[in-house]
């Protein structure tokens, strides 16, 4: 697009609509030119079909859009996977979009790229602040907006949202971790660095200050994770838990692995429908009544994606609670980096 | 005043097709009307009553279930209601 000589490049790109409210980078010839040397894939290559409109886009039109969003040239390979990830039948995208519920793709970064890129994955991980953050979750997001046509009050119908839709992506600490990450779980090996896309709503503390066992602490953050989304739902939704280090160390210090953690976790995860029916407890809202006098879990198996980050400091964890899920809703997706 | 005369576009460069709307028919009498549920909770209370009050204005009904409210139609249901119907209302939910 050409720009006249008086014009104001950041208003006339807001004009066109290409923007999520806050100013973008200007992406001059030049600027997607070495974008493009961020990647070994060949600027024309057809990366996915973009939802809802269902575009046909290619890496350099992903590229457009990491400029935009203010990423560096070496990020470019993590956008590229999250945005074959979010826009995968599995992750649902045109759904994420559609829906009135108040979620959007959560993008968690394995491996070694992350910290070669500079991710964050320590101290307000979950916040703003680290460039390669903030600007690749705000890409994935630009390219669904500007190639797909999913933008708010369109075909993004979302009540409330959230502000981690303006782009949420993370890093798993991995270092600091006495388990195998999110990506391991998830068939792909600690060489290997990975994305994973996971449709949630914004995070919520969990405040345990006092648990020095991992039997207590692992009580608490169940307590947490029953009221996901609605303490009425059940098994049709995952959930995200993000265990801070401070957390974490009360499972180093018990000799807990992840196997152990879920096994636990999983048996207190369990809901007697008696009290979650319509009406029970004075509240319409529920599961219906013939479900009654039985005991479910909250969660699917697999359903609860354990990832560890944060600061050092800080006895909080994080549950991120999910949208529908399986082949009606969103499943999460995984996908390799490919420098 | 803008200090980069060239910028490339981030979006798909493409163009709605624009398509004349049928008109609305002056009388269901006669007509087929498809009823396409999306499979959202009371989808069903609220096209029911929709059956009652247009099957009185004469017009035949066909229902329609989508699989999953969280997915667009599948084109064979969508080819399906646009080949046997002279109209669709679609419910949506809650």
């Amino acid at each position: 697009m050409n720009l006249a000589a008086l014009e104001d490049d950041h208003e006339a790109m807001f004009d066109q609509g290409w923007t999520d409210g806050l100013p973008v980078v200007p992406p001059t010839e030049a600027r997607v030119a070495r974008m493009l040397e961020g990647t070994s894939r060949d600027a024309h290559e057809v990366v996915c079909l973009i939802p809802p409109n269902l575009a046909e886009c290619s890496v350099e039109k992903v590229a457009v859009n990491a400029v935009l969003a203010g990423c560096r040239p070496e990020y470019l390979p993590v956008v590229l996977a999250s945005v074959e990830a979010v826009c995968s039948d599995e992750f649902n995208m045109h759904g994420v979009l559609a829906t009135t519920m108040s979620v959007g793709p959560i993008l968690v970064v394995n491996g070694p790229l992350a910290s070669q890129i500079g991710m964050n994955s320590g101290i307000n991980v979950l916040g703003h602040g680290n460039r390669a953050n903030s600007s690749i979750g705000r890409a994935v997001q630009l390219v669904v907006r500007n190639m797909g046509g999913g933008a708010p009050g369109g075909v993004d119908r979302a009540t409330l949202g959230h502000m981690g839709k303006q782009g949420f992506c993370f890093a798993e600490d991995e270092t600091g971790s006495p388990w195998t990450s999110l990506a391991e779980e998830r068939g792909f090996g600690p060489d290997l660095s990975a994305v994973t896309a996971f449709c949630g709503e914004g995070p919520r503390l969990v405040v345990d200050q006092r648990s020095r066992s991992p039997e207590s602490l692992t009580r608490m953050l169940a307590d947490a994770l029953l009221g996901a989304v609605s303490p009425r739902m059940v098994m049709g939704l995952d959930a995200m838990l993000v265990i801070s280090p401070e957390h974490m160390s009360r499972y180093r210090d018990a000799g807990w692995n992840r196997t152990r953690f879920t096994e636990e976790i999983s048996a207190l995860l369990m809901v007697e429908t008696d009290g979650i029916v319509f009406g029970a407890g004075g509240i319409e809202e529920g599961i219906p009544e013939g479900l009654a006098g039985i005991t479910v879990p909250k969660f699917r198996p697999g359903g609860l994606l354990v990832v560890h980050a944060g600061g050092p400091a800080g006895l909080f964890s994080a549950v991120i609670g999910g949208w529908l899920n399986g082949p009606a809703g969103s499943e999460p997706v995984t996908r390799e980096v490919i420098p | 005043m803008n200090t980069h005369a060239i910028v490339l576009d981030p979006t798909a460069e493409d163009r709605p097709a624009e398509r004349e709307r049928c008109l609305r028919p002056e009388s269901l009498a006669g007509l087929t009307v498809g009823l396409l549920d999306i499979s959202k909770p009371r989808g069903d209370v609220f096209l029911d009553r929709v059956e009652e009050r247009i099957s009185g204005l004469g017009a035949r009904v066909k229902r329609y279930t989508k699989p999953t409210f969280t997915k667009p139609a599948p084109v064979d249901l969508r080819h399906e209601i646009a080949t046997t119907c002279d109209a669709v209302i679609e419910a949506l939910a809650d």
